[in-house]
């Protein structure tokens, strides 16, 4: 593990720090990538099999979404123009030292407590438990307000609702689409 | 490894960035629009796939692989009991090596798409990381759907193989007979045709095993 640890740990601090060195956002996302990769490694290392592996699947779909996203509505097309990743330079340096001070300090500060008793055998199992038998209210609360957020989020985002679709009295059967979708309509 | 599929899953998903960078690296149009080409697939085939493999490790309520090829010794396959996802992780496996009717990324009015820019050893090693993906795909149908080393006289090892060729010729032979599908096409089928319908698979697997406590 602790060759792990030093192989990785240095990989995730190095990438998070190129992510504000390069200037494109192509090479941006690739390296806080990288970064992220190097963190789900260290998860699994620390015996937390589930949670890192998820950590690695969610953040390859999340930054290539991100990278299209941002090329496709922000930045330059296809990212592939050279562009400063860094704005309000002392701003964000002073909220950056603190909060890793602060953190860092933390760390120091707090009596960690032993470990009482051994680590269940099947940790996954063990949280999945917490999380979906105590917790089950919180979880569908939490579900349904995020799918909520995202369904608000896209009706607001589009300009074409359901009166340019289906027309003025709703009546039309087909509805009248820029591009026409797969399942024949 | 506890979790092999969640692992399967995570090394598939990793093709959207490689992809995505090949398409950006050489700096071209067509293959960038190749890489972009294949983002769009990926939104559209990753959820329908997420839950076919949900159903198997459900109906085995297990997230190893060796667990769920163990749960279908002695019963059904899970791909008899669970043909939709079944038929679902086999598209899937066109779609993450971009093969056959999820061939778009790559298209010839694209003039390859991302393979436009490459050639010789590179483009050498990305046909065979391609045909690996494929190969990979049929080889995680096994112990997924189609009971592990599981059959009479020969040994498990022998069985895995023959039924990884199985699909993996199946999927060859159909490769080219089947049209190609534009990523917009697909992307409306699956969100309101094949993610009800895995949807449905996933819990009709956990009604299953919540009212016989097993596997059929």
């Amino acid at each position: 593990m602790t060759a792990v640890f030093w192989v990785l740990a240095p990989l995730a601090a190095a990438s998070g720090v190129m992510v504000f060195r390069f200037a494109s956002m192509a090479r941006v996302t690739i390296s806080l990538l990288v970064s992220f990769l190097a963190s789900g490694g260290l998860l699994i290392g620390l015996g937390l099999a589930y949670l890192g592996t998820v950590v690695i699947l969610m953040m390859v779909m999340e930054m290539v979404i991100m990278a299209v996203f941002m090329m496709a509505y922000m930045m330059n097309p296809a990212g592939l123009v050279a562009m400063s990743m860094v704005h309000n330079r002392r701003g964000s340096l002073a909220i950056s030292a603190a909060t890793f001070a602060l953190l860092a300090a933390g760390i120091f500060a707090t009596r960690w407590p032993h470990r009482a008793g051994a680590p269940p055998r099947d940790p996954t199992f063990r949280l999945g438990a917490a999380l979906m038998g105590p917790q089950m209210l919180t979880m569908v609360t939490l579900g349904f307000t995020l799918l909520a957020t995202m369904v608000g989020a896209v009706v607001l985002a589009t300009h074409r609702g359901r009166y340019d679709r289906f027309g003025d009295d709703l009546k039309r059967r087909a509805p009248s689409d820029p591009a026409r979708g797969g399942v024949g309509r | 490894m506890t979790v092999g599929v969640v692992w399967f899953n995570a090394m598939e998903v990793l093709t959207w960035a490689g992809l995505w960078l090949a398409g950006w690296g050489p700096n071209a149009v067509l293959s960038l629009v190749g890489g972009y080409r294949f983002v769009a697939q990926g939104l559209a085939y990753e959820l329908p796939l997420m839950f076919a493999l949900i159903s198997a490790a459900a109906g085995a309520q297990s997230l190893s692989v060796a667990g769920i090829a163990a749960a279908q010794r002695g019963h059904l396959w899970f791909a008899a009991w669970m043909p939709a996802a079944f038929a679902v992780y086999l598209a899937s496996v066109y779609a993450f090596s971009f093969f056959g009717p999820f061939g778009y990324p790559a298209g010839r009015d694209l003039a390859g798409g991302v393979l436009a820019e490459l050639s010789g050893p590179d483009r050498l090693v990305f046909q065979a990381g391609r045909w690996l993906l494929l190969t990979a795909g049929a080889g995680m149908a096994v112990p997924l759907f189609l009971g592990g080393g599981a059959g009479p006289g020969l040994p498990a090892w022998a069985w895995s193989a023959v039924k990884t060729l199985a699909v993996l010729l199946a999927l060859v032979w159909a490769r080219r007979r089947l049209p190609v599908i534009r990523a917009d096409r697909y992307a409306e089928v699956a969100w309101v045709v094949l993610m009800p319908l895995a949807i449905l698979q996933a819990l009709a697997v956990a009604l299953v095993v919540l009212t016989t406590g097993g596997t059929p």
